[in-house]
This record gives structure tokens, sequence and C-alpha cells, in this order.
């Protein structure tokens, strides 16, 4: 592995992750993170060639039930908690360009 | 006596008695709570009219704290972040319509790391908690605020979440046994999502038995979590009145003791507890788990990961904090998660997006899955020699505020506690000792192999009875 292009760029990642950092955020998550992700990079040196990914905490399948209508949150409860509603709907800031909010 | 100081068998003794009722356990423990929650704060909300209203529903009911990331229904779920300020559970969690059916009602909402991340509860956004032991110190976590509750007396029971040692070693600094099911064996409907894969919720008691009770109360198979198989849930406490050390084989695996940063006091304590159980019988087996020093990198390459995909829900849209600067939805993501989440999962967010990311996902993410599944084979391998393992559960005792400035060395609190989270196997805590100068209380760490939790609350009640 090139060690260069394994490291974190904070700014690029926070971006990713729709996490907006102060200039103070970004320095010193930039040093804290370079530490972790390079102790992290310790995993490479283990050979997994032909072992399986553990994608679980225990082996599981798809477990089925019937498609069938259950009783659930009605409407007002459901938007009990929203931050900005008009009626009973979620009332959010303008998404598409050119259109009345 | 006073009632708060009452376990649970002793409180549905009474109860059953008509000694008193549950109401009145819950007004001894509001006077507890007015008492000392200004200076210990492990509770961040104790509705007392809410709280009677409940006990006088079911007046034998137990009642039990409950850690702030659990959904109780018309009560605040914070997770000890701002960004869920004002929030209301709409329903209960699948883990406390199971309390209600057997006996127990949910009593106050404790302080922890905020959203599960950390070790020792300073991540809360909401509040200090302290060590009820040693005020100076902190209460590990993130279970911090349940761990506090009931080494101080403060609750009878209570629930902790565990995703890498999040009741196992707050439990160790605050003297209580806690248990960290094996993964499914209790549902997590309703129980805010740190790590899907690793996330389970336990009991945090003051006793073996205690937790023998709550556990069993607890788990079971929910159709609202598919991760719920349908094994049979033994009554546990019954399992315990045959509990012994006598011819039980116990691993000691020496990964578990040659570590750098492993307390000598901590070290003795655990060394004395093997040297107790096998003065009870018990055989002592030697064991290696030859992965477990790469436990730690592979925790935090698939937690956060987890985590930064759970965590995409807080998006100011549909409940949580919006951002009132937010004028596109680019900036209401953005700014609304900037201004709600603290420094650790921002930092946690940014570690899984980009182990996640385009380019570094196989180096990084997948690996760590594959490394994962020798951690796992390791304990498989090692459970065919042994009946458990008996482990230190945190490397140090509970360590003084602001002592871990830097999240890696925060970090390795987990170590002891991390391969078994990853394996999902079933694990405890149970208090073992004092350290000699400081007097703080040191737990040690029981595991057995999955879904074998009566076996690893009977050799912790065997241990309980000889230490």
């Amino acid at each position: 592995m090139d060690e260069i292009t394994m490291d974190i760029d904070v700014e690029y990642t926070a971006k990713l992750a729709r996490l907006e950092l102060t200039e103070q955020e970004r320095t010193t998550f930039q040093a804290q993170l370079d530490g972790i992700v390079k102790y992290v990079q310790k995993i490479s040196e283990v050979d997994v060639s032909d072992v399986p990914p553990m994608m679980h905490g225990r082996e599981i399948v798809n477990r089925f039930r019937e498609d069938v209508v259950r009783p659930s949150l009605d409407v007002q409860t459901a938007l009990s908690n929203a931050p900005k509603r008009v009626g009973d709907e979620f009332l959010l800031p303008k998404i598409v360009e050119g259109a009345e909010s | 006596m006073e009632l708060y100081k009452l376990g649970i068998k002793a409180a549905r003794e009474g109860l059953e008695k008509g000694d008193f009722t549950s109401a009145e356990i819950v007004e001894s423990l509001y006077k507890r709570y007015n008492e000392v929650n200004p200076e210990i704060g492990a509770y961040l909300y104790f509705d007392i009219d809410h709280a009677l209203e409940l006990a006088k529903a079911s007046p034998k009911a137990v009642p039990i704290a409950i850690k702030d990331l659990i959904n109780v229904k018309g009560q605040p779920c914070t997770c000890a972040s701002k960004i869920l300020k004002g929030y209301l559970s709409p329903y209960d969690a699948t883990v406390i319509s199971n309390l209600k059916k057997n006996s127990f009602i949910p009593c106050g909402r404790v302080n922890m790391d905020e959203f599960a991340m950390g070790s020792s509860t300073e991540n809360s956004a909401l509040g200090v908690t302290r060590n009820p032991y040693d005020l100076t110190r902190v209460p590990g976590g993130s279970s911090g605020g349940s761990a506090a509750a009931v080494g101080g007396d403060m609750c009878i029971a209570a629930l902790g979440s565990d995703t890498g040692g999040s009741i196992r070693q707050p439990a160790s600094f605050c003297n209580c046994v806690g248990i960290k099911p094996s993964y499914g064996r209790v549902s997590r409907y309703g129980v805010t999502a740190f790590a899907s894969s690793l996330d389970q919720v336990g009991p945090m008691t003051k006793s073996v038995e205690d937790a023998a009770v709550l556990l069993g109360a607890l788990a079971g198979c929910d159709q609202m979590d598919g991760t719920t198989p349908e094994v049979p849930v033994p009554d546990y406490a019954k399992l315990l009145e045959r509990a012994s050390m006598k011819g039980v084989k116990i691993g000691v695996a020496k990964e578990y003791f040659d570590v750098t940063g492993l307390d000598p006091e901590v070290k003795r304590i655990t060394d004395e507890a093997l040297k107790k159980c096998e003065e009870a019988g018990a055989e002592l087996v030697e064991v290696s788990l030859p992965h477990t020093e790469y436990a730690m990198a592979v925790y935090y390459i698939i937690a956060p990961a987890e985590a930064s995909a759970n965590l995409a829900r807080f998006d100011g849209v549909r409940y949580g904090h919006r951002s009132s600067e937010a004028v596109d939805v680019y900036s209401l993501y953005t700014k609304s998660r900037a201004e709600g989440f603290g420094p650790e999962v921002k930092r946690r967010i940014i570690i899984g997006t980009f182990v996640l990311s385009s380019g570094y996902q196989d180096a990084y993410y997948t690996q760590a899955l594959k490394v994962r599944t020798l951690i796992k084979r390791d304990f498989d391998e090692a459970f065919k020699k042994c009946d458990c393992l008996l482990t230190p559960c945190a490397p140090t005792p509970a360590f003084k505020f602001k002592e871990l400035q830097d999240p890696l060395t925060m970090y390795l609190n987990d170590l002891f506690t991390i391969p078994s989270s990853l394996a999902g196997v079933c694990a405890s805590a149970v208090p073992a000792g004092f350290t000699n100068n400081t007097k703080l209380p040191v737990g040690v760490q029981f595991i057995c192999p999955g879904y074998e939790e009566g076996r690893l609350l009977s050799i912790s009640k065997a241990f309980e009875d000889i230490c």
C-alpha cells in the first residue's frame, strides 16, 4: 500500500459527512485523526487471504414476515418532534433551484 | 434501612411481603436523587410524577434507571447530545416493554457519553457525572451515569448499553456487576444506534443475582429486531442456585496480561482473582488469542463506520436540532450537524466516513471485517479448551477528570473489552477488590461463548461468593 494515499484529508471527508468544521476544529481534528488513522493501519500487516469478512455480530440470515399492515405511529405523533412543520408535512428550506419555497 | 439501598432481589421480597410499595421505593429514590445528584450527577432527568404514576399502576414493580439512549414513551431521549434537545420519545423501546411485562418500571434517565462514544462520560454535552467512590474521578463510560447510579445507591439497578465495553468498564470503575449480552440476545428496537453490529443493552446491578433477573426480563426474540434469534431464554436466576467454581475450566490468555499500560494494582487484583478461583476448585488453563493486538484497530474502523451511517439520520429534517442559519439543503445538513454534535461524535463520523469512502474502503473497512473474522475464530478456538476466560476488565482503575486528553489514549481503555464485543460473545464485569492506596474499586471480566449467558452468570455468581 502506498503510505501517502492512505492519509486522511479531514476537510474533504467532513464535506462528504455533511459536517461544517471551524478552522480550529479542522486543525485539531487533522492532528488527532492522523494519529488514529496511523494506529488503525496496523491491520494491514495481517494476512487475510482466504478469510471471509465478518459482516455482523453473529451469523444471521434474512428473516421474513408476512407483509401485513400493522398499527404504527399516527401522523401527529410522527410529526411531533419535527423542528418545523406546516399542517401534516415537514417544512424545509427551498430544495429545487428556481422553485418557490 | 433506606429503600434506595436495596437491590432487585431484596426489593422484590419486600414488595411481595407488603413491607413497602413501588411508590415508596420511587419516593426514597427521589429523596436520594435530591440529596446527592447535584454532586454525583448520575441522572439527567427524574420525572417524579411520571415515575409515581407508573409505580401506582404497578404497585409491586421495581424501578430501574434508564440510560439516556433508550426510548421511553413521553420522556426525553437526548443521548446526552445537544442535537436531541427537546426530543420526546413517541414509543417505548422493546426493552422497556419487556421491563414493564416483568414487573419493572423505568425511573429516571442517566447520563452517558454523547451517543455512547467515550469511556469516561466526559463527552456528555449535558452534564458531569462523578465517580461515587472518588468525586475527583470519572465513573467510566459510556454508561457512566448508570454505573454511578448503581455504585452510589441512587437506583435499585440500571440499564446500560455496551458497544465496545460501555457497560463493563464503568461497572469496574463503580463497583457494579455489568453484563454485556451476546450479540442479538437483547432487542435493540428503540435504542439509539451507535454501531449496529456491536450494540447490546444489558443490566448494571448491585449483585450477580440481580443481573440474572434483569437480563431474564430483557432478553429474547423480538419481531422488531431481525438480529434477535428464536433461542429460548433460560431461567437465569434459577441456574444460579447451583453456581460453583468446582471443575470450572478458566482460560487465562497471556494477551490480556502481558500488556503495557496494565496498572500494577489491577494486575494484582486480577491475579488474586485467578488464585481464589483455583482455590475454590476451578482449573486454570493457558489459552492464546493471537489476534487480540489488532482488536482495537479493527474496532476503531468498524464502529465509526457504522456510526457515520447511523448518525446520518440527524439531518435537521424530521427531528433533532435544526440550525437557524440554514438557507438551503446543504447548509441545513452541515450547520445543523455542526451545531448539534460534540467533538468526539464529529471525530468518529469523520473517521467512519473516511474508512468507507471511495479508494479507502478495501484497505480499511473490508480488511477490518476480515481481521474481525480472525478475532472471532480466536475465541472459538479458546473455548474448545475452557468454559470461560477471566481477564482484567479495564487496564486501570477510575482515572481523574481531564487525565486522558488524547482521543487515542482514551480509546485504549477498552483494550480488554473490545475483542469479545467484536466476536459477539457474552461477558460480565464483576467487582473483585479495591486498590491498596487509592481505595478504588476494580472489577474483573468473565467471557463466555455466545448465548451462554447462563454459564456466564453462574461463574460470575460463584466468583462473587468467594470474593
